[in-house]
């Protein structure tokens, strides 16, 4: 176990444990507004003080980290379920014009800028939480395939494969029963790379109002609020800054942990 | 590499097509109507008409769609619906600042990065590498639009050593204009020079674990000398194809830092543009954008083919 | 010395003094930071406020005018004789006026405007104000006689706005992006996506203005704005977005802060042809269980009038209605059960993007979940707005500022987006409307506002606020907001 690895998780299992204890318990009401009770720096009562409309922000910034870690992780997963089988298929017909399509579909998703994108979807289908989703996912897909081709490409040419289809086995069963489970790996480091890149995307998409909507509490959204009250209550930005850099260092401190754990030879995308 | 060209161009050809639909069926379901929008609340309907008639917005879809891609085939990007300009003029405008910016952070980034990387390599392990890999995970981890926030609350309204914000232009003078895109830049920078050093790193380690470098220190190289005679320079080719990528990626990614500085640049224009429905202009501008990313893939996936010719059986 | 260079010897030494002198003056040059670029320059084809802050009363000018206590006063015309039934204006034109391009501003470019604006495929965006003009004469060059097909108290006051500005069929298609008017001002350059500057103009009838230049700068975001006036890049903020960084610069020197009021009535748009709101005792449950001074508190940081009906607060007129729905959350759950709804009932919010209807709404879906109503928040921009909200009345509820002077008369049209149907309301407007009597009409005003109150049409909230920055040095500044402009002729710098 590396440094790495260890705090890492450390980071990462603080922020979920944050998010899954919020279910159950935060120390105010979320959503509770008391004015009067305004941009108050953190104190004993209010650990991370409160928001411009007297909101507690610890239990906002715990409830917030239940709305990125949801929001990005569905989108890891739609671009795992999507990508991956793209990715094998692609590399099972290695040259075909099925190939070939796939992989051009990826360049075309890489090629639109992912931004205007998601801020273009968003203004079609409204801002939310699902739409942001769909958005982060969206550009997931690609990532997924092309890894998950690469890596099937060079186990194709093994010989334990070559065994199977020698045995009689077709390229989906192969596909499924040999060469996923040994880009398993692989995928997990992706994927928590792309988990934390998904939190930024989240944020990003927050701040300019199209994410998650009030009375949900979004990291990215805090920020905007406290955008003009910086000033003045340094705090309001400070915190929910905090919180998506220890996300998003943890993820990748785990994601570069893992790798190192179960194969050095692992190559990350990072894009 | 005749045939492997004239595939890649079709491909090329092909993926705009299916790009153009898609942009323009994704901008014109958007609800909104650009007439109403200009008009406001009190408009009545034979106004809106008139006015949509003057825009152009009386014929079909697809009609529209075969305006909008002919024009552009010859050059004309049509007309802004709200600002009445050509968009062309328009995108040219704000090019003036969203290149120069994203031209100014790059070298920003790699002006950090490069040192940051080799420092790095050469000391794999050391004390020294480790400051430096920590400090490109926090540089990873941090949104640049909080940076940038952060930015502006320390040098621009406590210490007021720059603007907060807003483009000087450079009819004032090259310095007084790049001096207004400094924050920005910096705020931009600092992610991708992360970025950027840890492949510089990574890329090198690659290359020092290689023959030639074995030898190079064989043949009584220091390791210095090895690293920075045949290292170097082997390991920028990966560092170049990320460079490319980066640049592609600031020119249409800066949107959020040109809203938190209200810059004019290409981002915010398309920002506005979407808000106000003027999806000529929404239309065009992402096209572009597309085009440019396209092309640059094709030309690189070409050099790569010219220069390594097993490539070309890959697709 | 030859004649020649005595005269050049002569210019050259008034020009120094000239220097001298505007040297000696103030700064005869501002900034003036506004949150929205106006989409083009042609007051008359637009909807968009912004277009008017730029060019009303500054590049254009219209027959009347509003000063900057919404008095209307003679503009272009120098005076007027009314018919006695009401119906016939005729106007006499001031004489030496000319346009910006040199050419000569009489009858016929006022007849050309006002046919422009009513004509079939006009694209004005607001032609009801013109609806009852039956024909426009020109009697002679200074002479223009306008006949109404009814009386209409207000028809001075609607050739005020920047709608009905005096332009010219010459330069009428490049109006929108190189105005020629008659104002104090000449267009002189526009850097799209950053600014526009105006410079004075040796030709205008009036007196000379004090400043030779202004360049208005488009800042949206409220944080930018913040930095842009905290680092003095920016001179005025015409419309601080952000009230609540109004206390930091107060509390600086360099600053004031001009704090006034708009036309802006903010209220709780309610559909009230949508279930359960074609309720009244819902709509009355509706305006108890909001609590005003928490929405101003918390939306705008304490800026903000209190109104309980929809009329402007600073006009004579005004009555005081806010006791009529007092917050009162138990008599609001009260009503809730009485009309059926014990458990409440959920709906939708949505909110356009200022930050009085962003922030608002958040304060009011809490204060509406108190008693048992569920709000959803839906934030929407301007163009779906005015596409699912404006037409297409798919909403329950909705946030904004109708900010149009004196526009209570929305509520006799049916077809109006929160479809208020009343025809005792009706009939009072149609009264109002021929009434010239200036104590009648008081009288029927403040019996309109009392109707839309008791019939709890809307939740009235508050009458939005004017907040104004600028550099301490710079007076003349329009406090309150009558219409949207910033009348540059009357700003200058102090010392």
């Amino acid at each position: 176990m590396s440094r790495n690895l260890i705090l890492g998780s450390a980071l990462s299992s603080l922020v979920v444990l944050a998010a899954l204890v919020s279910f159950v318990w935060t120390p105010y009401d979320h959503a509770a507004l008391n004015i009067p009770d305004k941009l108050q720096p953190p104190n004993a009562q209010h650990w991370f003080g409160t928001d411009h409309f007297g909101r507690d922000m610890f239990s906002m910034i715990m409830v917030g980290a239940r709305t990125s870690i949801a929001v990005a992780l569905v989108a890891v997963g739609i671009g795992m379920a999507l990508g991956v089988p793209l990715g094998l298929t692609a590399a099972a017909r290695k040259g075909s014009w099925l190939d070939e399509v796939i992989m051009r579909g990826n360049d075309l998703v890489f090629a639109f800028p992912s931004l205007v994108i998601a801020i273009l979807i968003t203004a079609v289908f409204g801002a939310g939480a699902i739409n942001a989703i769909i958005a982060i996912g969206i550009f997931n897909i690609p990532v997924f395939a092309r890894i998950t081709r690469g890596a099937a490409l060079s186990l194709w040419e093994r010989e334990f494969i070559l065994a199977a289809r020698v045995a009689g086995k077709g390229a989906a069963r192969i596909s499924a029963e040999h060469i996923l489970p040994n880009v398993a790996n692989l995928l997990i480091v992706q994927g928590t790379i792309q988990f934390s890149l998904g939190i930024l995307a989240e944020a990003g998409l927050s701040y300019v109002g199209l994410g998650a909507q009030s009375p949900t509490p979004s990291w990215g959204r805090m920020l905007a609020d406290a955008q003009t009250m910086v000033s003045f209550a340094p705090h309001l930005a400070l915190i929910p800054g905090l919180a998506i850099i220890v996300t998003v260092l943890g993820l990748n401190l785990l994601g570069d942990g893992l790798r190192d754990w179960l194969d050095p030879r692992i190559r990350v995308a990072r894009a | 590499m005749l045939r492997y060209t004239l595939k890649r161009l079709l491909s090329l050809l092909v993926s705009l097509a299916v790009a153009s639909v898609v942009i323009f069926a994704v901008i014109e379901v958007a609800p909104g109507d650009p007439a109403s929008f200009m008009l406001g609340v009190n408009a009545q309907e034979d106004t809106l008409a008139a006015l949509r008639a003057e825009l152009g917005l009386d014929v079909s879809k697809t009609q529209r769609y075969f305006n909008w891609i002919s024009g552009m085939l010859v050059g004309d990007f049509g007309t802004s619906y709200t600002y009445r300009t050509p968009v062309s003029q328009m995108i040219a405008d704000r090019l003036w600042v969203s290149l120069p910016l994203a031209l100014y952070a790059l070298t920003l980034s790699t002006l950090i990065a490069f040192p940051a990387g080799i420092y790095a390599a050469a000391r794999r392990g050391k004390p020294g590498d480790l400051t430096v890999m920590g400090a490109t995970q926090l540089g990873i981890a941090v949104p640049n639009f909080w940076f940038a926030m952060m930015l502006v609350l320390i040098f621009a309204i406590n210490l007021r050593w720059f603007n907060a914000g807003g483009f000087a232009g450079w009819d004032n003078g090259f310095w007084t204009g790049l001096h207004s895109l400094t924050l920005p830049a910096i705020a931009l920078a600092l992610p991708q020079a992360a970025i950027l050093a840890r492949v510089m790193r990574s890329s090198l380690l690659d290359i020092l674990a290689e023959d030639f470098m074995r030898t190079a220190r064989a043949k009584g190289l220091t390791r210095r000398q090895a690293l920075w005679r045949h290292g170097v320079r082997n390991a920028l080719i990966p560092v170049l194809t990320i460079i490319g990528l980066q640049f592609s990626f600031l020119l249409a990614g800066s949107i959020i830092i040109e809203q938190v500085f209200y810059l004019p640049g290409l981002g915010r224009l398309v920002f506005q543009a979407i808000s106000a429905r003027d999806l000529i202009v929404v239309e065009s501008v992402v096209m572009l954008l597309v085009f440019a990313v396209i092309t640059v893939n094709f030309l690189v996936d070409l050099a790569y083919a010219a220069v390594d010719p097993r490539l070309r059986s890959r697709t | 010395m030859t004649l020649y260079s005595v005269r050049t010897c002569a210019s050259a030494l008034a020009l120094g003094a000239t220097l001298l002198a505007s040297q000696a003056l103030a700064k005869s040059d501002i900034t003036i930071a506004m949150q929205l670029e106006p989409p083009h320059l042609d007051p008359t084809s637009a909807a968009a406020q912004a277009i008017d802050s730029v060019v009303y009363t500054n590049i254009f000018e219209g027959l009347t005018r509003f000063m900057g206590d919404g008095s209307v006063v003679p503009g272009l015309a120098e005076g007027w004789e009314i018919s006695d039934d009401g119906t016939v204006y005729t106007f006499t034109l001031r004489d030496g006026v000319t346009f910006h391009d040199g050419s000569t501003m009489d009858a016929e470019d006022v007849k050309f405007s006002l046919d422009r604006a009513t004509a079939e495929d006009s694209a004005n965006a607001q032609k009801a104000l013109f609806a009852g003009i039956e024909s426009v004469e020109v009697v002679d060059p200074l002479t223009v006689k306008i006949t109404l097909s009814e009386p209409n108290g207000n028809f001075l006051f609607n050739l005020a706005w920047g709608d009905a500005v005096i332009v010219a069929p010459e330069s009428i298609d490049d109006i929108k992006t190189n105005p020629v008017g008659t104002g104090a001002y000449t267009f002189g350059d526009w850097v799209q996506g950053d600014s526009i500057t105006l410079n004075r103009n040796p030709n205008y009838w009036g007196e000379q203005p004090a400043l030779e230049t202004a360049t208005f700068k488009f800042i949206s975001d409220p944080t930018a704005a913040f930095s842009a006036m905290m680092a003095e890049d920016v001179d005025v903020f015409d419309n601080f977005p952000a009230p609540e960084n109004l206390p930091q610069f107060e509390a600086d020197p360099r600053f004031q802060v001009l704090v006034g009021s708009t036309e802006g009535e903010t209220i709780l748009s309610t559909n009230n042809k949508q279930a359960p709101f074609d309720d009244i005792r819902v709509r009355q449950a509706l305006a108890h269980a909001i609590d005003r001074q928490a929405i101003i508190d918390g939306a705008m940081f304490g800026y903000g009038t209190p109104i309980g009906t929809h009329f402007a607060p600073h006009n004579p007129a005004y009555v005081d209605l806010t006791e009529n729905s007092a917050y009162d959350p138990e008599k609001a759950k009260a009503m809730l059960a009485e009309a059926g709804f014990a458990d409440g009932f959920e709906t939708t919010l949505h909110l356009p993007p200022p930050s009085y209807a962003r922030r608002g709404g958040e304060i009011i879906a809490a204060q509406l979940a108190e008693v048992g109503i569920k709000a959803e928040i839906i934030n929407v921009e301007w163009a779906q707005w005015l596409e699912s909200v404006f037409k297409g009345k798919e909403f329950g509820l909705t946030i904004v500022s109708h900010t149009e002077p004196m526009d209570i008369g929305i509520y006799a049209r049916p077809e109006y987006y929160f479809q208020y149907d009343s025809t005792d309301f009706q009939a009072l407007m149609d009264t109002l409307n021929s009434t010239t009597d200036p104590d009648e009409r008081t009288r029927l005003m403040g019996e309109a506002q009392r109707l839309i109150a008791d019939d709890y049409v809307n939740g009235y909230l508050f009458q939005l606020a004017k907040l104004g920055v600028a550099k301490a040095g710079v007076q003349g500044l329009w406090e309150n907001a009558p219409t949207a402009a910033i009348d540059l002729s009357a700003i200058s710098w102090s010392e």
